[in-house]
């Protein structure tokens, strides 16, 4: 091979026998295939030495399994490199940004997942009597305090799974409270149409009416048309603040007095507290219910879409509501757990149990070990840091891409944008899977439906500004490519492992389990 | 602040191109009354990594380790060994830190591990198809309720006096809310599965029974014919597994003709973690796949044919649907399945059915030790690892004793069921691989002491 005339750059290699050669394995050097379990495992291949089984009869009546499972096994070599081999096709934060707004993805520090490890967290059971879990019970009972203080509200319910189960426990408990006052024929729930879809859905599965409240050309809730609908047959609001357009309702106070003068409630999703924590209290702002997703603001890692936790702040007026078990601290130091046979005396109008056990204990300790290595001055500066990082996207962009609401305000923890100025054919979509051939992964899209084409980018609080400045220049060039009609962007991404996937076919007919092709040969 | 990159000039130069001169002006929406300045009083300044490992150690240090002591409990909860390379796996940073999978293409690893664990979970359980996870075992069932409510149109449910106690008041709570009738009763404390009870209760308003198997005593029974008496009233059987180890050594919810089959995986892969983050199973019948809530991934190809995978029937979801979806929930336990999906990797059939084994005769060989133990009887006759002693004694006070002696013994049947007085004797002991005769001697003695 001679030494490129042009220069040390390298020219693209024009002709098919220059391309790089397909491979026998499929491989691409460390980008490595990786079959299926089923298409390499044996069902006699196992990866643990376990101990002989004692000598007995088993006593299993006439249950015992007289058929094969179909699990095939891998020794320990062969499973660490099939779970390795496929960790390298994903993006992760340990990676790089995840610019994703309304999910915020931010560092995950391993602190917390070595507190979680600690033996006297990972390795007791729920049942254990309360004496042999007091330290258990005191980490959610200090967790409880730093978001009742946090947040300005009389009480919390630790034991929802997720950030849509929180939900479900707010709204419970709202109806709750008002069947207690003799008004459970409110049926109606007021939800924005910015709202995240959990907001209606939880509504619905609880049996209310759900009923749209339009948001302003400035991109925040109609407050004139909300206060305008309510009435003796509505149940409660359901607000998001700082809102999925990245503003900050500033009529929330107003909107909370009008809600609570018909005797209705306020729900607040909290899945953006991250923008205000330290700076702002909810409760402040007269909000009854607020669930906190715990790895957005609190950094649990997200897991790949779980586990999450959604432990749910409650006003005076609901606290009594809320549900079981929870930990109550004695005068004299000790931590009890009121459950269903002690609630009669001391919580007598708990709506009863969301769940089996206490929560997501898992999840309390690493929130925990992250809030105490911010302290109540580090939270501040979390709000402050998220906040300004956003609003440096979105000044930085502005030029390049629509901000339809730039002009409303600053923007809270994320900056929306929109697909308005693409030519014919050039989508938002188009846009996203660009950025991943910058190594990126794409910003949330087509959400809120308030806009077209939306773009919401939201940073976090533990993005560096270099690490900003690179994001802005590469969403900024695939803008521009995407305003210039650049065709090979209609084909993006051309770098990852997989090219555009097919998701029609997948969902017309859906292949959701492993067959082994003699097998569905066979049964066609 | 180590986790917070910005510095103080980095701020001011970012501040100049927004256009602000400070912090505060960003926060302009806020109203001034609502707006807190300062740090919020009570609450500490940020500690150091070695400081806040201190305070979290010593509130560890107050918890008794069930790995330390001679350790029965179960209930819906099981002490397992979990290998090395599982908690390995998991802590790799790609999977740890990864997004829900909404990019398919830079998401294969994940999007993989979901369709494996798929495949897996829908072996284990005897079903056609399962759903990616859900929060835990008490929520999935409470799901599959509502499932069987939308595929007969009716909202009458019989929940089996077996099904765990914790289980029943989930549901109970959603009932309040969406208008289900639920026929529930405690358990006895006998070795009546109740087969033939639940069969009677069956009419033509019933939209499923929900059977726990093996059920909170720890008994088990053929569900075959309970199958065909829903089938013939055309409602569904739903059975809730809360220890998946039993199925290596016992038939399959969905070899008996069940129709959804829920569990908690917690068992595999998934350690105590003083009751969650667990993971919710969630299998069912071909037929009723569209209404099976929760994520689902489906095999399909990429622009250059090569096979991938992506979330898919999302149609049913809440982010497509919302306030017609088929169910409020949002995430799943990702990272918890695959915890799981790795350890049944690593156990595969063979070890999984000699762990079974492991499991079994060791509680059998306990059982009979312990029902030795004056004031002791043995309640079941068949069981897996996980078996009910009638002592002489109410038990909540006997475990309360034992538990000062350093043994955690069970769980008394009083701390479920508070209100019934006749399960107050009921002692629910569990059995692992993790147990050794040594513990079990322990146990016996013990009990001897605090039942003479």
């Amino acid at each position: 091979m001679s030494i490129n005339p042009a220069g040390w750059r390298p020219e693209r290699p024009e002709t098919a026998a220059n391309a790089a050669p397909a491979t026998v394995t499929g491989n691409r050097a460390l980008m490595l295939e990786e079959p299926l379990i089923f298409e390499v495992g044996s069902t006699l291949t196992t990866g643990v030495d376990l101990a002989e089984p004692p000598a007995g009869k088993p006593r299993l009546g006439t249950l015992e399994r007289t058929t094969a499972i179909g699990l095939p096994g891998l020794s320990e070599p062969e499973a660490m490199r099939h779970y390795t081999r496929l960790s390298r096709q994903n993006y992760a934060i340990d990676l790089g940004l995840f610019p994703l707004g309304s999910c915020t993805m931010k560092h995950n520090p391993r602190l917390n997942e070595k507190i979680a490890r600690l033996p006297g967290f990972a390795d007791v059971h729920p049942l254990q009597p309360v004496d042999t879990v007091q330290g258990a019970l005191g980490v959610i009972q200090e967790l409880a305090v730093w978001l009742i203080t946090l947040t300005g509200m009389h009480g919390v319910a630790m034991s929802p799974k997720a950030g849509a189960h929180g939900e479900l426990c707010g709204i419970l408990a709202i109806k709750a409270a008002l069947e207690a006052k003799g008004e459970g024929h409110r049926k109606v729930i007021l939800v924005p149409e910015s709202a995240h879809g959990t907001n209606p859905a939880t509504a619905a599965f609880a049996g209310y009416t759900v009923e749209n409240i339009p948001a302003t050309d400035a991109g925040r809730v109609d407050s004139a048309a909300l206060i305008a609908r309510l009435g003796p047959d509505v149940a409660a609001v359901m607000i998001t603040n700082p809102n999925t357009c990245g503003l900050f309702e500033r009529d929330m106070k107003t909107i909370s007095d009008a809600v609570h003068a018909v005797g209705a409630f306020v729900y607040c999703d909290g899945a953006n507290f991250n923008a205000i924590v330290g700076k702002v209290r909810p409760g402040d702002l007269g909000i009854d219910a607020m669930h906190i997703n715990l790895h957005k603001t609190f950094s649990t890692p997200h897991g790949g879409g779980g586990p999450g936790s959604g432990p749910v702040v409650l006003s005076e007026a609901l606290s009594p509501f809320g549900p079981l078990p929870f930990v109550a601290k004695h005068a004299d130091g000790h931590f009890a757990l009121v459950e269903e046979e002690t609630a009669g005396d001391d919580h007598p109008q708990s709506f009863g149990r969301m769940v089996a056990f206490h929560g997501q204990m898992g999840m309390f300790t690493r929130a925990l070990t992250y809030i105490l290595s911010h302290g109540a001055d580090g939270l501040k500066q979390v709000a402050e840091d998220a906040v300004l990082n956003a609003n440096y996207i979105l000044r930085s962009l502005e030029g390049t891409l629509s901000a339809p609401f730039a002009a409303s305000g600053p923007c809270m923890h994320e900056a929306l944008f929109s697909d308005d100025g693409f030519p014919e054919g050039f989508s938002t979509l188009d846009v996203a899977k660009g950025l991943i051939d910058e190594g990126f992964h794409p910003m949330t899209v087509y959400f809120p439906l308030v806009v077209h084409g939306a773009m919401l980018v939201e940073p976090t609080e533990t993005e560096s500004k270099a690490g900003i400045d690179q994001f802005v220049a590469a969403l900024r060039s695939v803008a521009e490519r995407a305003k210039t009609g650049d065709i090979s962007l209609k084909t993006a991404p051309h770098f990852a492992p997989r090219s555009r996937l097919d998701e029609t076919q997948a969902a017309r007919k859906p292949v959701l389990v492993w067959k082994d092709a003699a097998l569905a040969q066979a049964a066609e | 602040m180590r986790y917070l990159p910005l510095t103080d000039p980095d701020r001011q130069a970012m501040l100049s191109v927004v256009g602000a001169s400070s912090i505060d002006d960003l926060f302009v929406d806020v109203p001034e009354a609502a707006r807190l300045s300062g740090p919020i009083a009570g609450l500490p300044m940020h500690a150091s990594e070695m400081a806040v490992e201190r305070h979290m150690s010593a509130l560890a240090a107050r918890n008794t380790v069930a790995g330390q002591v001679p350790f029965f409990l179960g209930c819906g909860a099981y002490r397992h060994h979990v290998p090395a390379s599982v908690d390995h796996i998991i802590q790799r940073g790609e999977f740890l830190t990864a997004y829900t999978p909404y990019q398919p293409e830079i998401a294969q690893g994940t999007l993989q591990v979901m369709f494996e664990f798929q495949t897996q979970v829908a072996r284990l359980l005897g079903t056609d198809v399962a759903n990616a996870s859900m929060y835990d075992g008490s929520t999935a069932c409470w799901e599959a309720i509502g499932m069987a409510r939308r595929i007969t149109k009716r909202a009458k449910a019989i929940l089996s006096p077996g099904l765990h106690r914790h289980y029943v008041s989930v549901a109970k709570t959603m009932a309040k809310y969406t208008g289900d009738a639920l026929d529930t009763a405690a358990p006895t404390l006998d070795d009546d599965f109740g087969i033939d009870s639940l069969i009677a209760k069956i009419d033509g308003e019933t939209s499923c029974v929900v059977v726990q198997y093996p059920d909170i005593l720890g008994r088990i029974a053929d569900l075959s014919a309970l199958a065909e008496a829903c089938h013939a009233n055309k409602a569904l059987l739903v059975a809730v597994v809360t220890e998946p180890v039993a199925l290596g050594a016992i038939r399959s919810p969905g070899e008996m003709d069940a129709d959804i089959v829920v569990g908690e995986g917690q068992s595999l892969g998934v350690g105590l973690q003083f009751g969650g983050p667990y993971v919710g199973l969630f299998g069912c019948k071909d037929k009723y796949v569209r209404q099976m809530p929760g994520r689902l991934c489906g095999e399909t190809v990429d622009a250059e044919g090569k096979r991938g995978f992506v979330l898919t029937l999302s149609t049913r979801e809440q982010h497509i649907r919302r306030e017609k979806a088929t169910s409020n929930i949002c995430t799943s336990s990702v990272l918890c399945a695959l915890a799981m999906s790795a350890h049944m990797t690593l156990l595969g059939e063979a070890g999984l059915r000699r762990l079974a084994d492991l499991n079994h005769l060791g509680a059998a060989s306990a059982a009979d030790r312990l029902a030795e133990v004056p004031g002791v009887e043995l309640v079941n006759t068949s069981f897996f690892n996980e078996f009910t002693l009638k002592l002489a004694k109410e038990a909540r006070p006997v475990v309360r004793a034992l538990a000062d002696r350093g043994i955690l013994a069970g769980v008394s049947l009083g701390r479920l069921y508070p209100g019934e007085g006749a399960l107050a004797n009921g002692l629910v002991v569990a059995v692992t691989e993790t147990t050794t005769e040594d513990d079990v001697e322990a146990l016996a003695q013990a009990l001897a002491e605090e039942l003479a």
